[in-house]
């Protein structure tokens, strides 16, 4: 498949300069959205002693369901205290979204340096509840389908057409809880092998509960930098390489559910297969998802996925595309991987995809 | 180095209190196909779509990007969706603004919309929400007190919001696809409406309307079309914190710095002379001389008397919403692209009866929220 509609050309460097997430819970009733933030946006700056002041552009990812009012972006300003005004924006998306809308910005040569944040409490409603609204208004939503169900039809479809067993997806869950046990930002971390995760009951068949993501409740944060910024900020700028991302319908049935065809897609774009992967961070908040992700991403079995311990260890609603990015470059910053794939995820059953490639110097 | 961007597409719906002939996704559809059809393209010419619409809850359906991924022919290409509150419709305009003048995409669909009639804005916004003053009045209750400092600032009598009122709902009857078509509207009619929030009355105050409004942008080298592109001359975007003791929310500074961006990047240093007309967001009567002044069309204290002079009437020397504005079409998450678009349309050429004469440079304003978010362009006959 070509890059169809998009121009070739070769992007102005990025920098993934700092990266700074909240301790992800279960539920923070402790602070606001103002106060989960403003630790956050601190640290992200603080990282590589900078202010406000020296970014040019600010963008952020949230959804207004989740704290169930209109404008919830709008207080959240506040934890980075836009005055003088700045230039902002907001997308009811991931933040992962919120970073490639920044990262177009850069792309134009006019600014050099952007504020990308997100932030969601899942702890505040019913996720089942929440997530159905998300649905055709008309057709699928009156029938209230919830974000487990979904998936269990999708992990179902895997198993029926051979590329997925109930076995794996424990596998996957131990595996990524046990490296969550080496990322102190985590919210579910233990060591317990896959066959002892079989034994528990189904929550709906053939889904199990060490399967489904946690509800996290978090905020995510960072820099991006261009030109002199980007070497000056920090001794080990993370380029973004490619970046693209996919949408597909929304009907359920008039999708193949076992494969990933818009993350091939933005995987071809962003330039995946140039070069070989060390890390890659994947959204799939499933455990099975991991097996389509993995496929259309086309990554083989050398290669390490989610070493954070990934959505299923935290899955901060509106954060955990952007989580993504930053704990993908952390591993390139730390010197563990040269070249990593961050994927973030939106929509039922993987409806929307994005997937950015990150390279050290 | 950015790339040049133009407006090679405008669509519309019909905006009407309720339009219940079609789904949101046939609402959208709508405009979208216009735009396509006045840019001479289909649905597989486009790269990218760009979506904008103002909080969810005024349908009740969450970030519904991902159900009208498919009636917007957007399977298969990237698709964001911009939320910036009552501004989101020009935000969303220059988010498919920065894909063509980065260089990643040649032609981006930029759609926005609201269907008002499937819930109940006033009452989407005055949800409860712990530690903060309710707002149980909507908008209007909240710019009515700034509207107020404004008068008493300016001196500024009270017949000016009639004036205003008077005068954009006697430019929509030039244009089709308004939702208010009044044709007796006269002063008195204006003061003889119900008092809402003092000192605006009914006739003073934005409809609730169904509506959506769609673009495309296209680069130098995809341009495409019946009409000459309308040229992006300077896109911006500014915001400042809700409240802190030293914001002046009756003339924001966000405005003011997000005007003197966009016409630096344009060459304005004189907009009244400079631009031949403009599309501004003015929700309630009195936001027209508020932003006169804040966007430097004329001095501190000055705005009403340009109004009153009749200046930025349609045969005025710089007709200000000659579509009618948001006065009298409000679908709200596309209010603020309508005003981008219809500039558009004026130095393309093609805005029919509400045409003004000659216009080669004209500027698009929305704003949202409580006067904290703006968003602007400048666009033009001419090649920037």
């Amino acid at each position: 498949m070509s890059a169809a509609g998009s121009t070739s050309r070769t992007p102005r460097p990025v920098s993934v300069a700092s990266f700074a997430q909240m301790q992800n819970v279960r539920r923070d009733d402790q602070h606001n959205e103002v106060e989960m933030l403003m630790p956050v946006v601190a640290e992200v700056f603080g990282n590589i002693g900078i202010t406000k002041d020296d970014v040019d552009f600010i963008c952020s990812g949230s959804t207004d369901y989740l704290i169930g009012g209109p404008f919830s972006f709008v207080m959240a300003l506040d934890a980075v205290g836009v005055w003088p005004p700045r230039s902002e924006s907001h997308v009811e998306m991931d933040g992962a979204w919120a970073l490639y809308e920044a990262w177009v910005l850069l792309q134009e040569g006019e600014i050099d340096a952007a504020l990308v944040y997100s932030f969601g409490r899942s702890s505040l409603g019913d996720l089942g509840e929440i997530l159905a609204l998300q649905l055709d208004p008309y057709y699928l939503a009156p029938l209230w389908p919830d974000p487990v169900s979904l998936a269990a039809l999708q992990a179902r479809a895997l198993i029926d057409a051979g590329k997925g067993t109930e076995e794996e997806f424990a596998a996957i869950a131990s595996r990524s809880r046990r490296d969550a046990l080496a990322n102190p930002r985590a919210q579910v971390a233990n060591d317990i092998p896959a066959d002892t995760l079989m034994q528990e009951e189904y929550v709906v068949s053939p889904l199990r509960r060490h399967t489904l993501p946690p509800v996290t409740d978090g905020a995510a944060a960072v820099v991006l930098a261009a030109g002199d910024r980007a070497q000056e900020w920090g001794d080990r700028p993370v380029w973004i390489t490619g970046f693209d991302h996919r949408m597909e319908t929304h009907s359920l049935g008039a999708r193949d559910l076992t494969s990933s065809p818009s993350t091939a897609k933005a995987a071809i774009v962003a330039g995946v297969a140039d070069g070989p992967v060390d890390v890659a961070e994947i959204h799939a908040p499933f455990a099975h998802q991991e097996i389509i992700l993995r496929e259309a991403l086309g990554l083989d079995k050398t290669v390490t996925v989610n070493p954070s311990g990934g959505p299923l260890a935290a899955n901060p609603i509106m954060s955990a595309g952007l989580i993504r990015i930053g704990e993908a470059a952390e591993r390139i910053r730390s010197g563990e991987a040269r070249r990593a794939v961050a994927h973030a995820t939106s929509g039922p059953c993987l409806q929307q995809n994005l997937v950015c490639v990150l390279e050290g110097a | 180095m950015a790339e040049r961007c133009a407006v090679i597409g405008v669509g519309q719906t019909h905006h009407k209190a309720k339009r219940e002939d079609v789904s949101i996704a046939g609402l959208v559809r709508e405009a979208a196909k216009m735009a396509l059809a006045d840019a001479d393209l289909t649905w597989s010419d486009i790269d990218a779509v760009v979506i904008g619409k103002a909080p969810d809850m005024f349908e009740g359906n969450m970030m519904p990007e991902i159900y009208l991924a498919p009636a917007l022919g957007a399977v298969g290409k990237p698709m964001i969706r911009v939320h910036t509150a009552g501004s989101v419709g020009g935000s969303t305009a220059l988010v498919a603004a920065h894909l063509v003048k980065s260089g990643i995409h040649k032609r981006v669909l930029t759609v926005a919309y609201e269907k008002q009639s499937d819930s109940d804005a006033m009452w989407a916004l005055s949800v409860p929400q712990p530690f903060a003053a309710p707002l149980l009045a909507g908008a209007g209750g909240y710019f009515a007190p700034h509207i107020r400092a404004y008068m008493r600032r300016s001196g500024a009598p009270d017949y000016i919001g009639r004036m205003v009122a008077v005068k954009d709902r006697r430019n929509a009857m030039r244009n089709p696809y308004a939702h208010l078509h009044l044709a007796d509207i006269d002063m008195k009619m204006v003061e003889d409406s119900m008092m809402l929030w003092d000192p605006l009355r009914y006739l003073e105050a934005c409809p609730s309307s169904d509506g959506a409004a769609a673009m495309v942008l296209a680069a130098e080298d995809a341009l495409s079309g019946q009409y000459p592109p309308a040229w992006v001359h300077g896109t911006a975007m500014r915001s400042e914190p809700t409240m802190f003791a030293g914001r002046d929310q009756v003339n924001p500074r966000a405005g003011r710095d997000c005007s003197a961006d966009v016409y630096a990047q344009a060459g304005v240093t004189n907009p009244r002379e400079q631009f031949d007309c403009a599309e501004v967001y003015v929700p309630f009567s009195w936001y027209e001389p508020m932003w006169l002044e804040n966007l430097g069309f004329c001095d501190l204290g000055d705005g009403w008397k340009l109004t009153e002079s009749g200046a930025t009437a349609f045969d005025g020397d710089i007709p200000w919403n000659a579509s009618g504005g948001v006065l009298s079409s409000n679908p709200i998450g596309a209010s603020g692209m309508l005003r981008f678009l219809e500039v558009a349309m004026q130095v393309r050429g093609q805005a029919g009866e509400h045409q003004v004469d000659g216009a080669k440079l004209a500027l698009g304003q929305a704003y949202g929220g409580g006067s904290q978010f703006f968003s602007m362009w400048v666009v033009g006959s001419e090649k920037p």
